[in-house]
């Protein structure tokens, strides 16, 4: 029961902030985020007593084809949840500090598309997840594309490929649904699950899914919508877009693909798994040579993906067990950058790393909350990337050695980019063009101190991520065995 | 099925009243005559079947398939005949000729989706598509008009022709008009070359009157051409009235017959949606294409005569009610943003997020259900046509349409980049919708959403 107030509030929260006028939109919907986002810790909490109960909820809603409106959120399930809903209440908080178009609209789109991925993470019925899986593109696309910065013209056309890449994906796994819905009668999870496909099918429903999943994700190479999407949209935007939606692919792996299509995963794996491990060395060589601000978060972001998918394809515990810590962390730390790069917009109104430098004499906080972000997202011990790296390359090790030692790259190269962009951003000289840079304001600093606490929390004591998860884990891995 | 004789009463009687100068009444006249028609139809649903049946000598046959599609047609009619009160504001002298004609284009809607006697299928053709080519010329002064006409009703004849002469060849061979009879004949017999030919051309002619490819371009110059008024008519009413007849034949009398020749057809359903999808991309006419997309959902219904053994009589009637629903408000906001911009080009939409927040929505909605993103209902449409289609093993058919879905996105998204993304051209432009036009943009919009939220209302009536 509780799984359905927190979707409906996040769905009431959207019509409220619409109805309450553009002055209001923003802190309505900040206080019905914060409201939510007590709900979902009151789930988690539930949670970790191993207490199910009130994350289940069914209800029978089309009769032909039979579909159920059931939401079951498991430990995977309630932890994603809690990191679209902690999300979700910084990303409001980092675009009202800065007057826009339409706000209510904008917000309402914010709330809405927090509720389609709530429904993503907790639907349990196929066809229902289906449905927001779909539902979560139209907010997103929206936001992009009306608030979006840059040039209108070119902005619409990357927007529109983005729209259209990951429908054509999504289309894709509407027909492996219907396909296992002919086979099982159901779309329940737990029937897809029992279902005996033959081994050829599942070689083809693989794709069918897959490429649902590595398009949003992305996974080499169908990556190509992802950073200029990423660049063009507004920083709310790109935050959505990297903070929570993406989990929705890697999250849709553990979910709906690996325990429905075993045989499939294992037999496609090898191919894939290289991709995954191209785009981490990939996009991390691009990312080096960037000087837009987004577009570097944004390749780091394709290549630290690429890494949670290869954990993923690992089929092992350490390598779910670290997907999905590092999934929370790449979620907030993704956050984080995409907020630093707006705070530089917002006092020198450029992303060019170029015209930047010498910050750090002007901000000193800045400096050290972005610090600690860059720290994070290199995986440095006691952040909370540390635990997820860790595991991931574990998972990969014990699956090949050459992989781990190639994916073991994104380490490397990762401090490479990481550093190599806070050194030219925040060190060195003053730029003559910049002589001043006002330090962070009560709001800004509202953004950035609970990333951090966060952060270290995570780093510190993972093991309550990893308690919550393992059963989940060790449940994929118990209906892949079937 | 009383409703055929009752609309067509319905009709003489706007006649009539514009001889007794009652011509003020005749739109709300016929509005509520069709509701009263409506509602006597659905109480039909509980009579029995076989008694209504021989009281029409089976010319008609009232089962679930005519019951609802005939409502589904008057509903659709009631919607658009509210639009015409303002769409006929400055002609209010041939109101009678347009409403009394856009009746017996129904008349002969409900004709073709209830017919028992492939007589009772020509008639109904015949009298929609004469209807219509006068109503395609409607505009006198304008040349696209007349032109429209013209096309239409040349290429209308012929294709016609090959009907009739389909049907002969058809009556040569098994010596009945009654659809039972044929059935059981071609069931019974083995086929010959005669049977084949009149097949052959059923099939052309039925495929012409559902502009699908090869036989489809007289839509975009007649749809471009008419009024918008009358392009709605035929985009909704016309092709489904003309889609539920090819089904009907088809699925009644032709499954053995067509078998051996799946795989043309299949190719003919493939090529039918390619060649609309990719069209449509080109246009710079909203109406263009709109022409374009209704070939590439005939396509799609087709899918559904294309699996011949599945139950897909619900699938194909949800289909036509989404588009139905969804086509009317698009059609009912172009209709209003054209009349303020005088151009029917994209270009005319522009900045309509800004004057008109609302309707912009409505806008919305109804593009995103034509082009299937859940949970709208167009969505369900595809949903349970590529269902049946999977179950019966037509992987290829529904591949194609999942292509041209993904590219269909582009052009109804077209629209909506066009009113949110530009300004107003000039300042003059904010005006008042017509109430009229809000009950049924609030009618039809309601019915996109409700539709996907709550499908087993439609589905699954008999």
């Amino acid at each position: 029961m509780l799984i359905l107030v927190i979707l409906s509030v996040a769905l009431v929260g959207s019509i409220l902030a619409w109805l309450s006028g553009n002055r209001l939109a923003s802190k309505v919907a900040l206080f019905i985020s914060l409201l939510n986002l007590v709900l979902a810790a009151t789930g988690l909490k539930l949670a970790s007593e191993a207490d199910f109960s009130l994350l289940a909820f069914s209800a029978s809603w089309i009769s032909q084809p039979k579909i159920n409106f059931q939401l079951i959120a498991d430990g995977i399930g309630i932890l994603m949840i809690g990191l679209t809903n902690a999300l979700i209440p910084l990303i409001i908080l980092a675009s009202s500090s800065r007057s826009l178009q339409n706000e209510r609209v904008f917000y309402a789109l914010i709330l809405f598309m927090q509720f389609a991925l709530i429904g993503v993470f907790a639907a349990s019925d196929g066809f229902l997840y289906y449905i927001f899986w779909e539902l979560a593109l139209i907010p997103i696309f929206f936001i992009a594309w009306l608030w979006g910065d840059g040039q209108r013209e070119y902005r619409s056309k990357v927007i529109l490929k983005f729209f259209i890449y990951t429908l054509a994906g999504s289309l894709f796994m509407l027909f492996g649904f219907i396909y296992l819905y002919l086979k099982a009668g159901s779309f329940a999870l737990k029937d897809l699950y029992a279902l005996n496909l033959s081994e050829e099918e599942q070689k083809w429903l693989f794709w069918a899914f897959f490429i649902a999943f590595a398009i949003k994700i992305p996974v080499f190479p169908f990556h190509t919508w992802q950073p200029e999407t990423y660049t063009e949209s507004p920083t709310a935007g790109s935050m959505l877009l990297s903070g929570i939606m993406l989990k929705m692919g890697i999250y849709s792996m553990l979910r709906w693909l690996l325990p429905v299509v075993p045989e499939g995963v294992a037999f496609w794996t090898p191919i894939v798994i290289v991709l995954c491990v191209i785009g981490v060395v990939y996009g991390s060589l691009i990312a080096i040579k960037q000087d837009n601000i987004k577009r570097l978060v944004a390749y780091s972001s394709f290549a630290h993906v690429g890494l949670i998918a290869a954990g993923v394809f690992t089929f092992s515990k350490a390598g779910l067990q670290g997907s999905v810590v590092q999934m929370i962390a790449h979620g907030f730390n993704v956050v984080g950058l995409f907020f630093a790069g707006e705070i530089i917009y917002r006092r020198i109104s450029s992303y060019h790393i170029t015209r930047m430098g010498g910050i750090r004499n002007f901000a000193p906080h800045f400096t050290t909350y972005f610090l600690i972000i860059t720290l994070a997202s290199v995986a440095l011990p006691t952040t909370n990337a540390f635990v997820g790296e860790f595991l991931l390359l574990y998972g990969i090790y014990e699956y090949n050695t050459v992989l781990a030692l190639v994916a073991g790259l994104t380490v490397v190269l990762g401090a490479v980019y990481m550093l190599r962009m806070f050194q030219r951003v925040m060190l060195g000289n003053i730029q003559p063009s910049q002589p001043v840079f006002a330090d962070l304001n009560l709001a800004e600093k509202a953004v950035f101190l609970p990333l951090v606490l966060v952060i270290f929390a995570c780093g510190i004591y993972p093991h309550y991520i990893l308690k919550l998860a393992e059963p989940a884990v060790d449940a994929i891995l118990q209906a892949a065995l079937r | 099925m009383n409703a055929l004789i009752y609309t067509s009463s319905l009709g003489i009687a706007c006649l009539l009243a514009e001889i007794f100068n009652l011509r003020r009444w005749i739109l709300p006249a016929a509005v509520f005559g069709l509701l009263i028609i409506i509602g006597l139809t659905i109480q039909d649903w509980d009579t029995d079947q076989s008694a209504r049946e021989a009281a029409l000598y089976n010319m008609l046959r009232a089962d679930g398939f005519s019951l609802s599609f005939s409502i589904l047609l008057m509903a659709l009619t009631v919607l658009l005949l509210l639009l015409g009160k303002t769409f006929y504001a400055s002609e209010a002298g041939k109101i009678s000729d347009y409403v009394v004609l856009i009746l017996f284009i129904l008349a002969g809607g409900l004709a073709m989706v209830s017919f028992g006697n492939v007589a009772m299928l020509f008639l109904g053709i015949e009298v929609l598509s004469v209807s219509l080519y006068i109503m395609a010329a409607a505009n006198k002064r304008e040349r696209r008009s007349n032109e429209a006409g013209m096309k239409y009703f040349l290429m209308g004849a012929f294709a016609s022709g090959l009907l009739l002469l389909g049907i002969a060849l058809l009556y040569g061979e098994t010596g009945s008009f009654d659809v039972v009879e044929i059935r059981d004949y071609i069931a019974s017999n083995n086929a010959t070359p005669l049977l084949y030919a009149g097949m052959a051309l059923i099939l052309i002619a039925m495929l012409f009157k559902v502009g699908a490819a090869p036989f489809h371009f007289w839509a975009p110059d007649v749809y471009d051409g008419s009024p918008t008024l009358h392009t709605a008519l035929m985009a909704t009413v016309a092709k489904i009235a003309a889609f539920a007849a090819f089904y009907r034949l088809f699925s009644a009398c032709f499954t053995p017959l067509l078998n051996p020749f799946g795989w043309l057809f299949s190719a003919v359903v493939a090529l039918t949606i390619t060649v609309g999808t990719l069209s449509a991309l080109m246009q710079e006419s909203f109406k263009r294409m709109m022409a374009f997309s209704g070939v590439s959902n005939a396509g799609f219904l087709m899918i559904a005569i294309a699996t011949l053994y599945g139950k897909t009589d619900n699938a194909v009637l949800y289909y036509g009610f989404a588009y139905g629903m969804a086509s009317i408000t698009a059609f009912a906001v172009a209709m209003y943003v054209f009349a303020l911009s005088g151009s029917e080009k994209f270009d005319s939409f522009n900045g309509l997020a800004r004057s008109h927040p609302w309707l912009a929505f409505a806008m919305t909605i109804a593009m995103l259900s034509l082009a299937g993103i859940p949970p709208l209902a167009g969505f369900f449409g595809k949903y349970y046509l590529f269902s049946e289609a999977l179950r019966n093993g037509r992987m290829f058919l529904v591949l194609v349409a999942i292509l041209n879905s993904i590219v269909a996105v582009y052009y109804y998204l077209k629209v909506v980049y066009h009113m949110y993304f530009f300004q107003i051209p000039d300042s003059g432009r904010i005006n008042r919708v017509p109430f009229n036009y809000v009950v049924v943009i609030i009618l039809t919009t309601t019915a996109t959403v409700f539709g996907g939220l709550f499908p087993s209302a439609i589905i699954g009536w008999w």
